[in-house]
C-alpha cells in the first residue's frame, strides 16, 4: 500500500475562548488518489480540518504528517502550500488581483516561475476550465459562478498534488455545478470536498466521511 | 452599486500612452511646486501647463468640467469666508462686514492653484488605471505597504460597498426608518461597527488565501513597463517647464501681487 498523503495523530484543537475543543485526540488519514467528501453538521470542524492541514490554524497537541513529512512550523507549511491547494468558501476572499489573468498567475509567480511562464501556465489552466477569454476581465465584476471557476483556476495553476475544496458548489446554478462536477471528475489528483450537498458529493467522491470530534469516518 | 469608475483611464491619446512612472514623478513635482507658489505669475503659468497636458489627454470635456465643478464647490465656500476674515485694506463693505483686497487676492490664488493641480492630476494620473498605478508605484520603489494599501483598497472597496448595501437592506426589510432618535443612532453605530468587524475578518481570510497560494510578502508583477523615447522627452521637457515655474516664482516675487 502506498504512503498516505495526510496523516493526523491525536490532534487537539480548540478556538481561543471556546468552551470545548473542536477536535480532541482526532485521527485521520488520506490515501493517494482518494476522493472523499467531508460531511457533518455546521460547526463540526470540516473547515477547521482543512485549515489545520494548510497550517492556517495550529493544533494545541498532536502530530500532522503531510507527504510523509512531519509539519509543525510555518516553514514546513510554506512547503505544504506549494503542493496542496485550498479553494476557499468565498471566492471574494480568494480573488484579490484586479484582473483574472493576474490572479491566476499569482500562485505560479510565488512559486518562482518567470512571468512569461506564469502567464503560460495561467492561460493553459484557464483553457482547461473553459475560461478562455477571461484574461482581462475584472475579478470583482464576474458573476458568482465565474468567480468560483476562476478561484479554482487560481488554485489549479499551482499544479497541486492534493486539492481541498470548501463548499465549492454552494450558491452555484445547476449548469455551473455540472461544469464543476466534470472538472473535478477529470482531475488526476486526490481531493477532499466539504459540502452539504449529497448529490454533488455522490458524483464527485468515492466515499463520504463524517467529521466528529475524535475521528473522521465513512458513514 | 457600481465599482469605482475610472472614466478617464481609457484612451489612446499621447497622455495615455506615456509611461505611468514618468507621469507620476512629473505630476508629484508639479503639484508640490504649484502648492507652495505664492505669486500669480507662477500659478497662472502652472495653470497653463496643466491645461496643455489636459489637451494632450483629449478627455471628454464634459466629464472633466463635471469633476472640476465638484472640486470648485468646496472652493466656493472659501469665497464667502476668506475675503471677510483676511486682514487688509477694505475694498467692499456690507454693514459690519468688510472684504479685504488681500483676502480676495489670496482666495483667487487658492482657486487657481487648486484647479491647476486638479487639472494636472486628471491629465496625468487619472489617465492611468488604478491597478497600473499601484504597479508603477511599486516599480518606482515606493514603500511596499503603500502600494499594497492602494491595490487592496481598490479591490475591496466595491466588496465593502456591497456589504454595506446588504446590511442596509437587511435593516430596511425589518422596517428600519432613520429618524432623529437614539434607536437610529445606535443602529447606525452597529452598522458601522459590523462593517469594521467584517472587513477585519475578510482581511484575515484574504491573507490566509494568499498564504495558501505561496505569498511571502513580495508581489511579482506581470506588467512590464517600457520606457520609450517619448517618455524621456516628456520628462525632460516637463522638468524644464517646472524649472521655468520656479524661476517665475523667484524672479521678482510679488510683482503681480503689487500690480493687481
Amino acid at each position: 500500500m502506498s504512503e498516505p498523503l495526510i496523516e493526523m495523530y491525536d490532534i487537539t484543537f480548540a478556538y481561543p475562548g471556546a468552551s470545548r475543543p473542536v477536535f480532541e485526540d482526532f485521527n485521520f488519514q488520506l490515501l493517494p488518489e482518494q476522493h472523499i467528501g467531508l460531511v457533518g453538521p455546521n460547526g463540526c470542524g470540516k473547515t477547521t480540518l482543512l485549515h489545520l492541514i494548510m497550517g492556517l490554524l495550529r493544533p494545541q497537541a498532536g502530530k500532522i504528517v503531510i507527504f510523509g513529512q512531519e509539519v509543525s512550523k510555518e516553514k514546513d507549511f510554506v512547503a505544504v502550500r506549494q503542493k496542496v491547494g485550498l479553494l476557499f468558501q468565498n471566492a471574494d476572499d480568494q480573488l484579490f488581483c484586479p484582473t483574472v489573468l493576474e490572479d491566476v498567475a499569482f500562485g505560479p509567480l510565488n512559486q518562482g516561475k518567470p512571468p512569461a511562464e506564469a502567464v503560460q501556465i495561467a492561460r493553459e489552466t484557464m483553457e482547461r476550465l473553459g475560461l478562455h477569454g477571461f484574461e482581462d476581465r475584472v475579478t470583482y465584476k464576474l458573476s458568482g459562478g465565474e468567480k468560483k471557476l476562476v478561484s479554482l483556476a487560481t488554485v489549479l495553476a499551482m499544479r497541486p498534488q492534493l486539492l481541498l475544496l470548501d463548499e465549492p458548489s454552494t450558491g452555484l446554478d445547476e449548469q455551473t455545478k455540472h461544469r464543476l462536477m466534470h472538472i473535478l471528475m477529470d482531475l488526476k489528483i486526490a481531493y477532499m470536498i466539504v459540502s452539504h450537498e449529497s448529490d454533488f458529493l455522490s458524483h464527485t467522491t468515492h466515499e463520504c466521511c463524517h467529521v466528529h470530534g475524535h475521528c473522521c469516518k465513512p458513514e | 452599486m457600481s465599482p469605482i469608475g475610472e472614466p478617464f483611464s481609457e484612451g489612446a491619446s499621447l497622455a495615455h500612452r506615456l509611461d505611468p512612472r514618468g507621469k507620476m514623478v512629473v505630476a508629484t513635482l508639479f503639484a508640490v511646486l504649484v502648492a507652495v507658489a505664492k505669486t500669480y505669475t507662477a500659478t497662472l503659468a502652472g495653470l497653463a501647463v496643466a491645461l496643455f497636458w489636459l489637451a494632450l489627454a483629449r478627455l471628454p470635456l464634459k466629464k472633466v468640467v463635471v469633476r472640476l465643478l465638484v472640486v470648485n464647490s468646496f472652493i466656493f465656500f472659501l469665497w464667502f469666508v476668506l475675503p471677510l476674515t483676511y486682514p487688509g485694506e477694505a475694498v467692499w463693505r456690507f454693514g459690519p462686514l468688510a472684504a479685504s483686497r488681500q483676502g480676495l487676492l489670496f482666495t483667487g490664488l487658492i482657486t487657481l492653484k487648486s484647479n491647476a493641480i486638479i487639472i494636472a492630476l486628471i491629465a496625468l494620473i487619472a489617465t492611468v488605471p488604478v491597478a497600473t498605478l499601484g504597479q508603477a508605484m511599486y516599480n518606482l520603489r515606493l514603500p511596499d505597504k503603500l502600494c499594497h494599501l492602494l491595490l487592496f483598497t481598490y479591490r475591496y472597496l466595491y466588496v465593502f460597498e456591497e456589504e454595506y448595501h446588504r446590511l442596509v437592506q437587511a435593516m430596511k426589510v425589518r422596517g428600519f426608518q432613520p429618524r432623529t432618535n437614539l434607536h437610529t443612532y445606535r443602529s447606525y453605530a452597529y452598522l458601522a461597527a459590523m462593517l469594521l468587524v467584517r472587513s477585519l475578518d475578510r482581511a484575515d481570510r484574504v491573507f490566509q488565501a494568499m498564504r495558501c497560494r505561496g505569498f511571502h510578502g513580495v508581489f511579482y508583477s506581470l506588467r512590464t513597463f517600457s520606457w520609450q523615447r517619448r517618455d524621456g522627452i516628456f520628462v525632460a521637457v516637463s522638468m524644464l517647464v517646472l524649472m521655468i515655474l520656479v524661476f517665475l516664482e523667484w524672479w521678482r516675487p510679488g510683482l503681480m501681487w503689487r500690480r493687481l
